[in-house]
């Protein structure tokens, strides 16, 4: 949320153009995206700005999200500060090019509106899109609201040019990239002293030729200079390796910023009134904000409920997560996605990040809000006094997702 | 009629708005405008958004607004409005338009038939005005649809004053376009001073 002691820099902003703003701030220079729903005002806003000259950056047409990607790649390989943005099926269409520029190592930054993925379609929220790309070796930052859509994004830049990882900013489609709300937009001047130029991992010079991301086999080999190179195994080794150091490098960008900007990004995981909670309410995006008004009225109540709000999914959070559940009785996590044939996706890496550390929170699985389906606070309420009924009667817990739903 | 009674208290201490309208009504701006007015006026706690969905012209759409004197966290739909702004009569005919409205909540409607040919419910306030001839008497029309979002902003002034008129006004200038802001500024007060209330 903005702050209120600095309104004239305060504009009221859905999150696409306020996704749109952080960009133009980050001085990108090559933008390629292709419109999709609820995506669409972003790239036009960002198309706007160019021709408008207050951004000087080239925006590539492209004839889809595979080619956007593919461009942004290219142009991040020689030496571009690139952004793109996308949603669900646009995403889907991205996956192969999405694990190229995370092998790669380019740390492209991409804004990924969540939306439901068909069959039916639906062009309305959950965040089905952004998490089966869980495995493609991007970071992904979740926004709760639109000032975090801004501020991920300065950061995003930030986080990925240090270690050369792309980065991926989720935000709720319509929920927030249609909802207008308060937002404190940074000068340019800071955001400039905040962020460094990019300089890219590899010079390409035509005067100097070189191969760049050859067939790589199995085993480490000599090159054609003599020079003993590492295989392929090795080089997923490193992604892997950069991935786990991601998260001190995450918590420095966000002691960093909080400094310039005020706002406190040090942490990986949103904690609201957890120090004394029994009751874990587990969220991600803006469900992470109508988690705090649940919250709320389940004190009122007599339950001692807090939220644990997901800000950062990948690398994910463990040591954080454990630490701040080893006080709960209860974790009640609230799905957006699911792993057909498992559970939901958030709910599977909090009871993998608990495993091993002797910790004895229950945790219970919804799914809610697919394809747009509204979640209410109340019905967030509903779904813990249920779980706290099935504690306190010794009702044993199901090993499967229960669906806030009409079935 | 009686408005059923819907038990919600996530909203508590939050103004909501809902504006229905017909695509091309403008009723999306109007719940921009009156966010930014209330912006204006120092409410920390400010939303607005479109229904969620795809939306052509002529079809019933909505929008809705939230103020308040805190911060606002809830991001679901508005469940219990404080305030229906209908730009179109026709759209009381369906059912769902009043759905959720508080008791002694605010039916504020184009119109130009008097309290008793509305049928509304007793339990709720009622504001009415004629936005519809203003707008045409003041060429505020665009593809033969007469523009009526900022008449209504009057009569939303008019009747919950929960909005400054200075904001209003303001607002109304900053986010049209130079163009077509003066001709929606003379509606928007032609309405405030025509609009009629009927608090019962």
């Amino acid at each position: 949320m903005a702050t209120q002691n600095n309104r004239e820099s305060i504009k009221l902003l859905d999150g696409n153009h306020a996704a749109a703003e952080a960009a133009k701030l980050c001085r990108v220079q090559v933008i390629a995206a292709y419109p999709i729903t609820p995506q669409t005002p972003l790239t036009e806003s960002l198309s706007e700005f160019i021709e408008s000259g207050e951004l000087n950056a080239e925006y590539i047409a492209v004839e889809s999200e595979h080619s956007a990607l593919a461009v942004c790649a290219s142009a991040s390989m020689v030496g571009a500060r690139v952004f793109t943005a996308t949603s669900a099926h646009g995403l889907a269409y991205m996956h192969e090019m999405l694990h190229w520029t995370a092998g790669a190592r380019l740390p492209v930054v991409m804004a990924c509106v969540n939306r439901a993925l068909g069959a039916p379609w639906n062009i309305l929220n959950d965040q089905q899109d952004s998490l089966s790309q869980r495995d493609t070796g991007w970071i992904q930052l979740y926004a709760r609201n639109n000032q975090e859509i801004v501020d991920s994004i300065i950061q995003a830049y930030k986080i990925a040019e240090r270690i050369l990882i792309p980065t991926m900013v989720c935000f709720d489609g319509y929920l927030l990239s249609h909802t207008e709300m308060p937002v404190e937009l940074p000068s340019q001047e800071d955001v400039d002293s905040f962020l460094p130029s990019y300089r890219p991992h590899t010079v390409l010079d035509p005067a100097n030729p070189k191969n760049y991301n050859l067939v790589t086999l199995a085993d480490p080999r000599m090159n054609a200079n003599g020079v003993f190179c590492h295989g392929y195994m090795e080089l997923r080794y490193l992604l892997q390796e950069s991935l786990q150091n991601a998260t001190s490098v995450i918590t420095e960008v966000g002691q960093e910023f909080a400094e310039l900007f005020g706002r406190d990004y040090a942490r990986l995981i949103w904690e609201d009134n957890l120090e004394d909670a029994d009751i874990a309410i587990i969220a991600m995006g803006s469900l992470a904000m109508e988690a705090r008004v649940a919250a709320g009225l389940l004190r009122r109540e007599g339950y001692k409920a807090g939220v644990l709000g997901l800000r950062v999914f990948r690398p994910f959070p463990k040591n954080a997560v454990v630490k701040a559940l080893k006080k709960n009785r209860l974790a009640v996590v609230f799905d957006k996605s699911i792993s057909y044939g498992n559970e939901g996706i958030v709910c599977s890496e909090i009871k993998s990040a608990l495993y091993g550390h002797d910790v004895n929170t229950i945790v219970l699985n919804y799914i809610v809000g697919l394809g747009g389906r509204d979640v209410k606070a109340r019905e967030i309420v509903d779904a813990v006094k249920k779980s706290v009924h099935y504690l306190r009667s010794g009702i044993p817990i199901s090993e499967q997702p229960e669906w806030i739903c009409y079935i | 009629m009686q408005q059923p009674m819907i038990v919600s208290n996530h909203s508590e201490g939050i103004y909501e708005i809902r504006w229905h309208g017909r695509g091309g009504q403008g009723a999306v701006t109007a719940a921009k405008i009156v966010a930014y007015a209330a912006f204006l006026d120092g409410y920390p706690g400010v939303t607005s958004a479109p229904f969620f969905g795809a939306e052509r012209r002529g079809v019933p759409i909505t929008a809705v607004t939230r103020l308040s004197h805190k911060p606002i966290y809830v991001i679901s739909q508005v469940e219990t409005p404080d305030a229906l702004v209908i730009l179109d009569q026709t759209l009381l005919k369906y059912a769902d338009t009043l759905s959720g409205l508080k008791m002694n909540g605010w039916v504020i409607v184009n119109s130009s038939q008097c309290l008793a040919e509305l049928d509304l419910p007793t339990n709720v306030k009622v504001a009415t005005a004629d936005a519809t001839l203003i707008c045409k008497e003041l060429g505020l029309i665009s593809s033969g649809i007469p523009v009526v979002n900022t008449a209504l902003i009057g009569a939303f002034a008019r009747a919950t004053q929960v909005v400054s008129l200075e904001s209003l006004k303001r607002a109304i200038k900053e986010k049209l376009p130079d163009s077509i802001s003066e001709t929606n500024m003379a509606a928007f007060i032609k309405t405030f001073q025509t609009t009629k209330v009927f608090t019962r």
